[in-house]
Protein backbone atom coordinates (compact mmCIF):
# COMPACT_ATOMS: atom_id res chain seq x y z
CA UNK A 1 0.00 0.00 0.00
CA UNK A 2 0.67 3.25 -1.23
CA UNK A 3 1.58 5.77 2.02
CA UNK A 4 -1.03 8.30 2.40
CA UNK A 5 -0.61 11.79 1.95
CA UNK A 6 -1.33 14.39 4.71
CA UNK A 7 -4.68 15.39 4.20
CA UNK A 8 -6.02 11.89 4.23
CA UNK A 9 -4.01 11.51 7.54
CA UNK A 10 -5.35 14.35 8.78
CA UNK A 11 -9.28 13.26 8.18
CA UNK A 12 -8.42 10.14 9.52
CA UNK A 13 -6.56 11.99 13.87
CA UNK A 14 -10.02 14.24 13.40
CA UNK A 15 -11.96 10.58 14.67
CA UNK A 16 -9.60 11.21 17.80
CA UNK A 17 -11.52 13.35 20.54
CA UNK A 18 -9.69 15.03 23.20
CA UNK A 19 -11.21 13.04 26.10
CA UNK A 20 -12.17 15.56 28.44
CA UNK A 21 -14.46 17.11 25.89
CA UNK A 22 -15.17 14.54 23.63
CA UNK A 23 -16.81 16.27 20.56
CA UNK A 24 -13.63 18.28 19.56
CA UNK A 25 -10.95 16.32 17.37
CA UNK A 26 -7.38 16.77 18.11
CA UNK A 27 -7.10 18.55 15.11
CA UNK A 28 -9.65 21.07 15.75
CA UNK A 29 -8.10 21.46 19.12
CA UNK A 30 -4.48 22.17 17.57
CA UNK A 31 -2.74 19.50 19.43
CA UNK A 32 -1.32 17.61 16.48
CA UNK A 33 0.81 20.25 14.82
CA UNK A 34 2.09 18.75 12.02
CA UNK A 35 2.20 15.33 10.16
CA UNK A 36 5.58 14.26 8.66
CA UNK A 37 6.19 11.49 5.92
CA UNK A 38 9.45 10.14 5.04
CA UNK A 39 9.36 7.51 2.79
CA UNK A 40 7.15 5.05 4.13
CA UNK A 41 7.23 6.35 7.81
CA UNK A 42 4.53 8.24 9.09
CA UNK A 43 5.42 10.70 12.47
CA UNK A 44 2.78 12.92 13.75
CA UNK A 45 3.86 16.14 16.02
CA UNK A 46 1.80 16.91 18.92
CA UNK A 47 2.13 19.36 21.54
CA UNK A 48 0.33 19.27 24.51
CA UNK A 49 -2.65 22.19 25.81
CA UNK A 50 -1.04 21.70 29.15
CA UNK A 51 2.28 20.52 30.54
CA UNK A 52 0.23 18.48 33.00
CA UNK A 53 -2.74 17.09 31.27
CA UNK A 54 -2.98 13.80 32.16
CA UNK A 55 -5.01 12.94 29.04
CA UNK A 56 -1.97 13.11 27.10
CA UNK A 57 -0.23 9.61 26.96
CA UNK A 58 -4.10 8.35 25.89
CA UNK A 59 -4.17 10.83 23.47
CA UNK A 60 -0.69 9.69 21.97
CA UNK A 61 -1.84 6.58 22.25
CA UNK A 62 -5.55 6.83 20.70
CA UNK A 63 -3.32 8.06 17.69
CA UNK A 64 -1.20 5.54 17.05
CA UNK A 65 -3.92 2.93 17.28
CA UNK A 66 -5.96 5.20 13.94
CA UNK A 67 -2.43 5.33 12.38
CA UNK A 68 -2.10 1.26 12.82
CA UNK A 69 -6.04 0.49 12.10
CA UNK A 70 -5.49 2.12 8.77
CA UNK A 71 -2.56 0.50 7.91
CA UNK A 72 0.27 2.34 8.50
CA UNK A 73 3.32 0.37 10.09
CA UNK A 74 5.39 1.60 12.54
CA UNK A 75 3.51 5.01 13.39
CA UNK A 76 5.08 7.42 15.42
CA UNK A 77 4.39 10.21 17.67
CA UNK A 78 6.66 12.87 19.09
CA UNK A 79 5.19 15.26 21.68
CA UNK A 80 7.37 18.64 21.57
CA UNK A 81 7.22 22.26 22.77
CA UNK A 82 8.81 23.01 19.11
CA UNK A 83 5.06 24.71 18.64
CA UNK A 84 4.08 26.07 21.26
CA UNK A 85 -0.09 25.48 21.61
CA UNK A 86 -2.76 28.77 22.21
CA UNK A 87 -5.70 28.21 22.70
CA UNK A 88 -5.81 30.28 19.48
CA UNK A 89 -5.07 27.33 17.97
CA UNK A 90 -8.18 26.01 18.19
CA UNK A 91 -10.30 25.80 14.79
CA UNK A 92 -13.39 27.99 14.38
CA UNK A 93 -15.57 24.37 14.10
CA UNK A 94 -13.39 22.95 17.09
CA UNK A 95 -15.10 26.13 19.47
CA UNK A 96 -18.16 26.42 17.64
CA UNK A 97 -18.15 22.16 19.19
CA UNK A 98 -16.82 23.40 22.31
CA UNK A 99 -20.05 25.73 22.54
CA UNK A 100 -22.57 22.98 21.43
CA UNK A 101 -20.80 21.05 24.45
CA UNK A 102 -21.96 23.46 27.13
CA UNK A 103 -18.55 25.52 27.35
CA UNK A 104 -17.75 28.90 26.61
CA UNK A 105 -15.09 29.14 23.85
CA UNK A 106 -11.53 30.73 24.50
CA UNK A 107 -11.55 34.02 22.88
CA UNK A 108 -8.37 35.20 20.70
CA UNK A 109 -5.97 36.80 22.55
CA UNK A 110 -2.62 38.27 22.25
CA UNK A 111 -0.98 35.65 24.33
CA UNK A 112 -1.29 38.13 27.52
CA UNK A 113 -4.36 36.86 28.79
CA UNK A 114 -5.51 39.09 31.97
CA UNK A 115 -8.45 38.84 34.25
CA UNK A 116 -10.26 42.07 32.74
CA UNK A 117 -10.51 39.65 30.13
CA UNK A 118 -12.28 36.96 32.10
CA UNK A 119 -14.70 38.99 33.64
CA UNK A 120 -16.70 39.46 30.73
CA UNK A 121 -16.73 35.93 29.09
CA UNK A 122 -19.98 35.49 26.53
CA UNK A 123 -22.27 32.91 28.75
CA UNK A 124 -22.57 30.06 26.35
CA UNK A 125 -26.32 29.68 27.23
CA UNK A 126 -27.80 33.40 26.50
CA UNK A 127 -24.88 35.35 24.89
CA UNK A 128 -24.64 37.61 27.53
CA UNK A 129 -21.35 39.04 28.49
CA UNK A 130 -23.03 40.18 31.82
CA UNK A 131 -20.60 37.68 33.55
CA UNK A 132 -18.27 37.41 35.99
CA UNK A 133 -15.31 35.25 36.92
CA UNK A 134 -15.88 33.27 40.10
CA UNK A 135 -12.51 31.23 39.58
CA UNK A 136 -10.10 30.90 37.27
CA UNK A 137 -9.70 26.76 37.95
CA UNK A 138 -12.11 24.54 37.30
CA UNK A 139 -13.13 20.93 36.82
CA UNK A 140 -9.99 20.49 34.71
CA UNK A 141 -6.64 21.86 34.08
CA UNK A 142 -8.75 23.90 30.90
CA UNK A 143 -11.41 25.02 32.27
CA UNK A 144 -12.34 28.25 34.54
CA UNK A 145 -15.66 28.70 36.06
CA UNK A 146 -18.15 31.79 35.51
CA UNK A 147 -21.31 32.81 36.19
CA UNK A 148 -23.97 34.76 34.44
CA UNK A 149 -25.66 37.73 35.62
CA UNK A 150 -28.32 37.81 33.11
CA UNK A 151 -29.81 34.14 32.78
CA UNK A 152 -28.16 33.22 36.73
CA UNK A 153 -26.70 29.98 35.61
CA UNK A 154 -22.59 29.05 36.36
CA UNK A 155 -21.04 28.45 33.25
CA UNK A 156 -17.49 26.88 32.44
CA UNK A 157 -14.88 28.31 30.22
CA UNK A 158 -12.18 26.86 27.97
CA UNK A 159 -9.53 29.42 29.21
CA UNK A 160 -7.86 31.16 26.89
CA UNK A 161 -3.97 30.37 27.28
CA UNK B 1 27.34 26.72 27.50
CA UNK B 2 27.95 24.72 30.39
CA UNK B 3 26.57 21.78 31.44
CA UNK B 4 26.83 21.71 34.83
CA UNK B 5 25.26 24.87 35.39
CA UNK B 6 22.20 24.31 33.42
CA UNK B 7 21.57 21.06 34.96
CA UNK B 8 21.76 22.57 38.43
CA UNK B 9 19.87 25.61 37.03
CA UNK B 10 17.18 22.53 36.04
CA UNK B 11 17.26 20.78 39.00
CA UNK B 12 16.48 23.35 41.07
CA UNK B 13 13.53 24.67 39.26
CA UNK B 14 12.07 21.48 38.53
CA UNK B 15 12.80 19.97 42.61
CA UNK B 16 10.75 23.33 43.72
CA UNK B 17 8.37 22.71 41.31
CA UNK B 18 7.61 18.74 42.57
CA UNK B 19 7.80 19.54 46.65
CA UNK B 20 5.39 22.92 45.54
CA UNK B 21 2.91 20.65 43.41
CA UNK B 22 3.12 17.81 46.68
CA UNK B 23 2.63 20.27 48.92
CA UNK B 24 -0.80 22.35 47.48
CA UNK B 25 -2.45 18.64 46.46
CA UNK B 26 -2.43 18.49 50.57
CA UNK B 27 -5.30 21.07 50.06
CA UNK B 28 -7.31 18.22 47.40
CA UNK B 29 -10.65 17.30 49.78
CA UNK B 30 -9.48 20.21 51.91
CA UNK B 31 -9.75 23.67 50.80
CA UNK B 32 -11.57 26.61 52.75
CA UNK B 33 -14.09 26.95 50.45
CA UNK B 34 -14.60 23.94 46.62
CA UNK B 35 -13.14 26.54 44.63
CA UNK B 36 -9.83 26.63 46.18
CA UNK B 37 -9.44 23.34 46.72
CA UNK B 38 -9.90 23.31 42.78
CA UNK B 39 -7.62 25.94 42.66
CA UNK B 40 -5.13 24.05 44.72
CA UNK B 41 -5.85 20.91 43.35
CA UNK B 42 -5.03 22.28 39.69
CA UNK B 43 -1.95 24.33 40.69
CA UNK B 44 -0.79 20.89 41.67
CA UNK B 45 -1.32 19.18 38.63
CA UNK B 46 0.84 22.21 36.75
CA UNK B 47 3.75 22.36 38.95
CA UNK B 48 4.07 18.45 38.74
CA UNK B 49 3.52 18.80 34.79
CA UNK B 50 5.81 21.48 35.14
CA UNK B 51 8.60 19.33 36.66
CA UNK B 52 8.48 16.18 34.43
CA UNK B 53 9.17 18.54 31.73
CA UNK B 54 12.05 20.00 33.29
CA UNK B 55 12.99 16.21 34.52
CA UNK B 56 12.77 15.26 30.50
CA UNK B 57 15.03 17.75 29.93
CA UNK B 58 17.50 16.73 32.10
CA UNK B 59 17.05 13.18 31.22
CA UNK B 60 18.18 14.31 27.12
CA UNK B 61 21.01 15.52 28.76
CA UNK B 62 22.51 12.20 30.52
CA UNK B 63 20.43 12.60 33.71
CA UNK B 64 18.35 9.54 34.93
CA UNK B 65 14.31 9.22 33.93
CA UNK B 66 11.96 11.16 35.57
CA UNK B 67 10.46 8.62 38.05
CA UNK B 68 13.74 7.20 39.28
CA UNK B 69 14.97 11.20 39.46
CA UNK B 70 11.17 12.67 41.39
CA UNK B 71 11.07 9.28 43.49
CA UNK B 72 14.93 7.60 44.43
CA UNK B 73 16.75 10.29 45.82
CA UNK B 74 16.98 11.34 49.89
CA UNK B 75 16.50 14.63 50.82
CA UNK B 76 19.88 15.71 50.86
CA UNK B 77 19.91 15.46 47.23
CA UNK B 78 17.09 17.83 46.53
CA UNK B 79 17.71 21.12 45.00
CA UNK B 80 14.71 22.96 46.02
CA UNK B 81 14.36 25.99 48.40
CA UNK B 82 13.35 25.17 52.02
CA UNK B 83 10.40 27.50 51.58
CA UNK B 84 8.52 24.89 48.99
CA UNK B 85 8.80 22.54 51.77
CA UNK B 86 7.42 23.92 54.60
CA UNK B 87 3.81 22.19 55.52
CA UNK B 88 0.77 23.66 54.07
CA UNK B 89 -0.52 25.22 57.98
CA UNK B 90 -3.31 27.43 57.67
CA UNK B 91 -4.64 28.75 54.29
CA UNK B 92 -3.33 32.36 55.12
CA UNK B 93 0.13 30.82 54.77
CA UNK B 94 -0.41 28.42 51.98
CA UNK B 95 -1.64 31.79 49.56
CA UNK B 96 1.03 34.15 51.12
CA UNK B 97 3.52 31.28 50.13
CA UNK B 98 1.76 30.74 46.35
CA UNK B 99 1.83 34.45 45.71
CA UNK B 100 5.14 34.86 46.62
CA UNK B 101 6.38 32.16 44.70
CA UNK B 102 4.41 32.43 41.77
CA UNK B 103 5.00 36.09 41.33
CA UNK B 104 8.83 34.74 40.76
CA UNK B 105 7.89 31.71 38.64
CA UNK B 106 6.01 33.65 36.10
CA UNK B 107 9.02 36.01 35.86
CA UNK B 108 11.47 33.41 35.74
CA UNK B 109 9.66 32.00 32.72
CA UNK B 110 9.05 35.29 30.87
CA UNK B 111 13.00 35.40 31.37
CA UNK B 112 13.47 31.92 30.10
CA UNK B 113 11.71 32.07 27.10
CA UNK B 114 14.57 34.24 25.95
CA UNK B 115 17.12 31.93 26.74
CA UNK B 116 19.29 30.94 24.87
CA UNK B 117 19.00 27.01 25.48
CA UNK B 118 16.83 26.46 23.14
CA UNK B 119 14.64 23.64 24.58
CA UNK B 120 14.40 25.01 27.81
CA UNK B 121 12.94 28.80 25.59
CA UNK B 122 10.30 26.58 24.12
CA UNK B 123 9.11 24.86 27.13
CA UNK B 124 9.25 28.33 28.70
CA UNK B 125 6.92 29.91 26.29
CA UNK B 126 4.63 27.42 26.80
CA UNK B 127 4.56 27.49 30.81
CA UNK B 128 4.65 31.03 31.43
CA UNK B 129 1.04 30.90 29.77
CA UNK B 130 -0.18 28.28 32.38
CA UNK B 131 1.73 30.28 35.25
CA UNK B 132 -0.17 33.87 34.28
CA UNK B 133 -3.14 31.90 35.52
CA UNK B 134 -1.28 30.87 38.95
CA UNK B 135 -0.65 34.76 39.09
CA UNK B 136 -4.12 36.08 38.59
CA UNK B 137 -5.09 33.65 41.19
CA UNK B 138 -3.05 34.54 44.01
CA UNK B 139 -3.68 37.95 42.90
CA UNK B 140 -7.08 38.24 43.74
CA UNK B 141 -7.27 36.54 46.88
CA UNK B 142 -4.10 38.57 48.68
CA UNK B 143 -5.83 41.95 47.48
CA UNK B 144 -9.59 40.40 48.92
CA UNK B 145 -8.31 38.87 52.39
CA UNK B 146 -5.20 41.62 52.81
CA UNK B 147 -8.41 43.77 52.69
CA UNK B 148 -10.98 42.46 53.92
CA UNK B 149 -11.55 42.78 57.90
CA UNK B 150 -9.00 43.04 60.85
CA UNK B 151 -8.78 39.08 61.47
CA UNK B 152 -7.60 38.68 57.57
CA UNK B 153 -5.45 41.14 57.57
CA UNK B 154 -3.52 40.16 61.03
CA UNK B 155 -3.03 37.05 59.88
CA UNK B 156 -1.89 37.87 56.47
CA UNK B 157 0.65 39.81 57.94
CA UNK B 158 1.65 37.05 60.09
CA UNK B 159 1.98 34.61 57.23
CA UNK B 160 3.50 37.52 54.78
CA UNK B 161 6.13 38.08 58.14
CA UNK B 162 7.07 34.60 58.21
CA UNK B 163 6.96 33.34 54.42
CA UNK B 164 9.42 36.67 53.59
CA UNK B 165 12.66 35.50 54.92
CA UNK B 166 11.80 31.71 52.95
CA UNK B 167 10.84 33.45 49.71
CA UNK B 168 14.23 35.64 49.42
CA UNK B 169 16.09 31.90 50.01
CA UNK B 170 14.09 31.14 46.74
CA UNK B 171 16.69 33.80 44.88
CA UNK B 172 19.98 32.30 46.29
CA UNK B 173 22.23 32.69 43.48
CA UNK B 174 24.25 29.58 42.36
CA UNK B 175 27.64 28.92 41.72
CA UNK B 176 27.38 29.50 37.91
CA UNK B 177 25.28 32.75 37.94
CA UNK B 178 28.11 34.45 36.36
CA UNK B 179 28.16 31.41 33.51
CA UNK B 180 24.44 31.43 32.88
CA UNK B 181 24.69 34.68 32.72
CA UNK B 182 27.48 35.29 30.17
CA UNK B 183 26.15 32.63 27.82
CA UNK B 184 22.42 33.70 27.57
CA UNK B 185 20.87 31.20 29.52
CA UNK B 186 19.22 32.79 32.20
CA UNK B 187 19.38 36.16 33.51
CA UNK B 188 20.34 35.14 37.03
CA UNK B 189 19.09 35.13 40.34
CA UNK B 190 19.31 38.51 41.57
CA UNK B 191 18.29 40.38 38.49
CA UNK B 192 15.09 37.85 39.17
CA UNK B 193 15.23 38.83 42.93
CA UNK B 194 14.74 42.96 41.61
CA UNK B 195 11.94 41.96 39.21
CA UNK B 196 10.23 40.04 41.78
CA UNK B 197 10.29 42.51 44.69
CA UNK B 198 8.78 45.21 42.12
CA UNK B 199 5.95 42.61 40.68
CA UNK B 200 4.97 41.70 44.37
CA UNK B 201 5.18 45.15 45.90
CA UNK B 202 2.53 46.44 43.08
CA UNK B 203 0.11 44.42 44.52
CA UNK B 204 0.56 44.13 48.29
CA UNK B 205 0.87 48.05 47.68
CA UNK B 206 -3.34 47.73 46.77
CA UNK B 207 -3.66 45.53 50.81
CA UNK B 208 -3.38 46.92 53.90
CA UNK B 209 -0.13 44.72 54.46
CA UNK B 210 3.09 45.99 55.19
CA UNK B 211 5.99 44.54 53.18
CA UNK B 212 9.55 43.50 55.13
CA UNK B 213 12.71 45.44 54.42
CA UNK B 214 14.27 43.05 51.99
CA UNK B 215 17.40 44.60 52.80
CA UNK B 216 17.00 43.69 56.61
CA UNK B 217 15.76 40.56 55.85
CA UNK B 218 18.37 37.75 56.68
CA UNK B 219 17.20 35.21 53.59
CA UNK B 220 16.88 31.43 54.83
CA UNK B 221 19.37 29.74 52.42
CA UNK B 222 20.95 26.08 52.20
CA UNK B 223 18.29 24.31 49.72
CA UNK B 224 19.77 24.56 46.47
CA UNK B 225 22.95 23.02 48.08
CA UNK B 226 20.55 19.93 49.85
CA UNK B 227 20.13 21.45 53.26
CA UNK B 228 16.53 21.23 54.05
CA UNK B 229 14.29 21.20 57.03
CA UNK B 230 12.79 18.53 58.89
CA UNK B 231 9.66 18.71 56.83
CA UNK B 232 11.67 17.69 53.40
CA UNK B 233 12.20 13.95 53.70
CA UNK B 234 9.07 12.79 55.37
CA UNK B 235 7.26 14.44 52.16
CA UNK B 236 9.71 12.32 50.37
CA UNK B 237 9.10 9.06 51.80
CA UNK B 238 5.09 9.62 51.40
CA UNK B 239 5.29 10.98 47.60
CA UNK B 240 7.30 7.44 46.77
CA UNK B 241 5.78 4.89 48.73
CA UNK B 242 4.28 3.30 46.04
CA UNK B 243 6.83 3.37 44.22
CA UNK B 244 9.26 2.25 46.15
CA UNK B 245 7.36 -0.76 46.93
CA UNK B 246 6.58 -1.55 43.35
CA UNK B 247 8.89 0.47 40.89
CA UNK B 248 6.84 -1.72 38.11
CA UNK B 249 3.48 -0.22 39.49
CA UNK B 250 1.29 1.95 36.62
CA UNK B 251 -1.03 4.37 38.51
Amino acid sequence: MATPDKNTIMTWLETVKDPEIPVVSLVDLGVITDVVIEQDKVRVEMTPTFAGCPAMDYMRDEVLQVLQENGIKNPEVRISFDTQWSSNMISEKGRQAIKAFGLAPPPMHDLHVDIEMLEQIACPWCNSDDTRLDSPFGPTLCRSIHYCNSCRQAFEQFKPI
Amino acid sequence: MKQEALKELLYKMADDQLILGHRNSEWTGMGPLLEEDIAFSSMAQDKVGHSLVMYQMLHQLGENDPDTVAFMRHADQFHNCQFVELPIGEYDFSLMRHFLFDHGELIRFELLAGSSYEPLSLAAKKLKGELRYHKMHADVFIKKLGNATEESITRMQRSLDYAFPFAMGIYEPSPFEESLIEDGVFKGENHLKDLWLESMTKVLNETELKIPDPEAVKPVVGGRTGKHTEHLQPLLDEMAEVFRVDPTAEW
